[in-house]
């Protein structure tokens, strides 16, 4: 067993952050995470980190953009929290040296994007986010934290109270890839999951292969409620052939869209009268899709996005990125043709219920990052808000596990007496004969190592059974069910037929992995059974996503549905969440927090 | 396989309907049935049709396989793959439908599939290039994949990364100034000249393309090679380093496996998948070494 005051879960940029807060308050920290740090998917973003840092902006304006652009379905106290402590933690990268993109003074230069009343997204070229993943770990490095890479987590190791809200976390389960050896890592203070986001739930995202949503999955399970979880974010401008992202800081800059017949539909069919190309993601996808329906995208799949206007000396030293994605991926020169985009999957709104210091109901327990939901985004997170978000939370979420005292939370977490539950009339959850994995140590643990042991013999036991079977289904089938039904029917259009399918086939596809194998049969390097596990987490939270997208009957930012056409405000300011019980999911809501410390947040009609 | 016919499906409906305890019974489980044996019916469709489709054009891709723990698999060898070609297929794209539909055991790190991760660096035809970053149309047949030379083999196309990783590190590879601004959120003024400088030593990925590429990396082991000598080169470079820590970098960069070991073979810059002039990097460290008359080695 390992041993250490923190343990942080994936080295993304919300892990690294939060270890280097741990850090500072001078606990003892280690970042277990599957993939090296340099590897995660921080490393993927282009566009930019929004923080109010000049002189006509303020934090008031940015929380107030937030919200608006959330459509009403964020919690006020984390949005103050963020849009006020983002200037400081964005300086703070400057100051660990992140090579920002820079003004002729010397300050670091900030751009339009989508939904914001300012200019206020700092950036480093189209390739912001490597450089903030780089800088992070630098800074790791230089601390000397202590990093297991290429150790694949499964488990949090929790007590077993009957009521989450009494749990307590004392560590995780990992397994060394590269040698098969499964073992236990005991967080004397803490443990953070920071594994980011669930892109692969759907065929085409921008997301990584290794974005499977394994910490929402583990964290509901271990019996923390996940929140909001309809609500994913399709970005308007994705390769067609990869779904490699091409960055609103192209719209930013001054990119246009045009459909086939060479109009600028953004204002000539009237999406968006006012923004136009830079109108919220959820409006620009839904206008992109509603050309291609309506016969005028190009080859009826989408649309062209020309930047050649802005010239090659504005392209190559803010997007130069971009020219070589498109060339690569697409075959396509941005600085001579227009670029081929389509909405694709790319960001999870919802995911791990925690406060504002990054705490679930589970003692100990924290999340912070893509895989946790504050409420900060609610139904729409803007362009540029992903990245702040991860050193403002991911640093509180470390602090708070490493043991310092942040005061009381203002944002509840955790089932009560009293929520109003839902129930659905399609089937979900376990099917017959699958059997129950044990949310904790089944009453017989005590000690934290021995609940900790008690967990790491549950995953040996899972992965024996895994390996031993001698035939089934391969896992990759099961995973391109999924995803398939989830882009067919759980996309930025969605109707309630086309939800329960996806309830059925994602049922189908857990009854078809009741008979999953792992052909490999060695323990070194076994990425076909790390796989058969994450697929095993897709499916959970592939059902949450769409349970919830079944549940809200009505249109609020990203969340569009053809029968219900309008935001009902008097019903659904709330938040959906789905808790694990044993398997069956059992879905519930909790009132918006639309009133913050400083100020109280009025719903508006949202127009761009 | 067994929840795939009928038989076996009709049993588990019956049960979990049971479970749901919904009135309607019969009627929506029949149509669910209905639809699962159309589902199912379809996927045998699909499936068929897949078949025939790689009846057309394929690509054969010879991967190199060893498994040190499986018996069979201990000796190396080439495993070849028909893989349906589709234009702007890239070798990763091949590398998974192979996984996924002949073989899963066959396995290689990858992840972003947009050259950033640096994750899937594979000796391809015979040089080091990024596997998603590689178009299978700009190949000649058949595509050879092999992992990175000179780096031990853990299996297949995953090769041991510890060594490429120590040497990383081992420049101090982050921004150390002497002092900072007043104010936290003051900045720390960096003239656009001085970014555009560093700027493309930056964009390393870590991908060690370069390091496997490298023949004198190769025979000396302690080489810092030419990844770490360019994240040297980046901070080195920076001009809000103080006096003090540049020494220190420069005797870093001067050391006896540093910057003089490099014989401008120029075969990093060739595969850096980032178009980083390396060589030209490590030549201007050379130059600053010079400059500052430190010692030679
Ligand atoms: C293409 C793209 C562009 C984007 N551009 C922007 C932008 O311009 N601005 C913006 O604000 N946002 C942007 N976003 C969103 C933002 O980048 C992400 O939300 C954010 O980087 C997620 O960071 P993270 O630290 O939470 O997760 P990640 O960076 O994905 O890190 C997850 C970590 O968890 C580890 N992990 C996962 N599962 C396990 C497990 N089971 N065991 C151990 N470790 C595990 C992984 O190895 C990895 O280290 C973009 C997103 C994408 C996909
Ligand atoms: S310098 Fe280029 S080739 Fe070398 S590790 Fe970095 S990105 Fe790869
Ligand atoms: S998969 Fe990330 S660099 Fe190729």
């Amino acid at each position: 067993m390992y041993e250490h005051d923190v343990i942080v879960v994936g080295g993304g940029g919300t892990g690294l952050r939060a270890a280097i807060a741990a850090h500072e308050e001078g606990a003892d920290v280690a970042i277990v995470t599957k993939l090296h740090p340099v590897r995660s998917h921080t490393g993927a973003a282009e566009g930019g980190i929004n923080a109010a840092l000049q002189d006509g902006d303020s934090w008031e304006d940015h929380a107030y953009d937030t919200m608006k652009g959330s459509d009403y379905l964020a919690d006020a106290p984390a949005i103050e929290t963020f849009t006020q402590t983002a200037p400081e933690e964005t300086i703070q990268l400057e100051h660990w040296g992140m090579p920002f993109s820079r003004e002729e003074d010397g300050r670091v230069s900030q751009r339009p994007f989508g939904g914001l009343s300012f200019p206020r997204t700092t950036y480093a070229g189209a390739e912001t986010g490597h450089h903030m993943l780089h800088t992070l770990y630098q800074q790791v490095v230089k601390r000397g934290i202590e990093v297991y890479d290429e150790w694949y987590v499964t488990r949090a190791a929790v007590t077993d109270e009957e009521d989450p809200n009494d749990r307590e976390c004392h560590g995780v389960v990992a397994w060394d890839v590269q040698t098969g050896e499964v073992a236990g890592f005991r967080a004397r203070q803490g443990v953070v999951l920071a594994t980011g986001g669930l892109g692969q739930a759907y065929d085409h995202t921008t997301n990584a292969v290794a974005n499977t949503g394994d910490g929402v999955a583990m964290a509901y399970r271990a019996g923390v409620p996940i929140e909001d979880m309809e609500m994913v974010q399709f970005h308007p401008t994705t390769l067609p052939s990869t779904g490699v992202l091409i960055s609103e800081g192209v719209r930013g800059e001054g990119g246009i869209l045009y459909n086939s017949e060479g109009e600028r539909f953004m204002f000539e069919y009237g999406y968006a009268t006012n923004d136009g190309e830079l109108a919220s993601r959820d409006v620009v996808a839904r206008a992109e899709l509603t050309e291609v329906n309506a016969g005028r995208g190009v080859d009826d799949e989408y649309v062209h996005l020309d930047m050649r206007h802005l010239g090659e000396d504005r392209i190559t030293d803010r997007l130069e990125n971009i020219l070589h994605l498109a060339e690569d991926f697409e075959g396509v020169n941005g600085l001579e043709e227009p670029m081929p985009v389509k909405p694709g999957q790319h960001y999870a709104m919802g995911g791990i219920e925690v406060d504002e210091f990054g705490e679930t109901c589970i003692d100990g327990l924290h999340a912070a990052g893509e895989c946790a939901c504050v409420s900060l985004h609610g139904a729409n997170r803007l362009g540029g808000n992903a990245l702040p978000e991860l050193i403002v939370f991911g640093a509180l979420a470390g602090r708070h596990a490493a043991g310092t005292d942040l005061g009381e939370p203002q944002i509840e977490t955790g089932y009560f007496d009293g929520a109003d539950t839902e129930e659905l009339d399609v089937p979900t959850g376990k099917p017959d004969g699958e059997p129950v994995e044990p949310t904790a140590d089944g009453g017989i643990a005590q000690s934290p190592e021995a609940v900790i042991e008690r967990a790491v013999d549950t995953e040996n036991e899972r992965i024996e059974t895994l390996l031993e079977r001698e035939d089934g289904v391969n896992h990759a089938d099961v995973r391109a069910d999924v995803q398939e039904s989830m882009t067919e029917n759980v996309n930025v259009f969605r109707e309630e037929e086309g939800l329960k399918q996806a309830l059925r086939d994602i049922r189908e596809a857990r009854e078809r992995y009741q008979d999953v194998y792992v052909a490999d049969k060695s323990r070194t390097f076994n990425t076909d059974l790390q796989h058969t596990i994450e697929t095993r987490n897709l499916l959970d939270v592939a059902e949450a996503i769409t349970m919830g997208a079944l549940a809200r009957d009505e249109f609020r930012g990203a969340h569009w549905r053809a029968e219900h056409q309008e935001r009902k405000d008097d019903e659904w300011l709330k938040h959906t969440l789905v808790s694990w019980n044993d398997g069956d999911p059992e879905l519930w809501y909790r009132p918006v927090l639309l009133e913050g410390n400083e100020k109280t947040y009025e719903p508006k009609e949202r127009s761009y | 396989m067994s929840t795939q016919t009928p038989e076996t499906e009709s049993e588990t409906e019956t049960e979990a309907e049971a479970e749901t305890e919904r009135p309607s019974t019969s009627a929506a489980q029949e149509e669910r049935m209905a639809e699962k044996r159309e589902r199912a019916e379809r996927r045998a469709a699909d499936e068929a049709a897949d078949a025939l489709e790689i009846e057309g054009e394929t690509i054969e891709l010879k991967v190199f396989r060893y498994d040190p723990e499986i018996e069979g698999k201990q000796e190396p060898r080439f495993d070849s793959f028909a893989v349906p070609f589709e234009q702007g297929m890239t070798v990763l794209d091949a590398l998974i439908f192979a996984r996924d539909e002949y073989d899963s055991s066959l396995t290689f790190r990858h992840s972003c599939r947009q050259a950033v991760c640096g994750s899937d660096a594979f000796f391809i035809n015979g040089s080091q290039r990024l596997g998603c970053q590689t178009q299978l149309s700009d190949l000649d047949s058949p595509v050879r994949v092999e992992p990175l030379p000179h780096q031990d083999v853990v299996k297949d196309l995953v090769v041991e990364m510890e060594h490429f990783y120590d040497q990383m590190e081992s420049v101090q590879p982050f921004f150390d100034p002497d002092e900072l601004p007043e104010g936290e959120l003051e900045e720390q003024r960096q003239s656009p000249e001085n970014r555009e400088n560093v700027k493309l030593s930056t964009r390393c990925i870590w991908c060690g393309a370069c390091m496997s590429s490298c023949n004198i990396a190769a025979g000396d082991n302690q080489y810092l090679g030419p990844a770490a000598i360019n994240a040297a080169y980046r901070f080195y470079m920076d001009e809000r380093e103080g006096e003090q820590k540049r020494r220190e970098r420069l005797e870093i960069i001067e050391q006896e496996h540093g910057v003089w070991r490099c014989q401008t073979q120029f075969s990093c810059t060739n595969v850096c998948p980032k178009d980083i002039p390396l060589t030209e990097h490590i030549q201007e460290l050379k130059r600053e070494a010079v400059k500052s008359n430190l010692k030679f080695w």
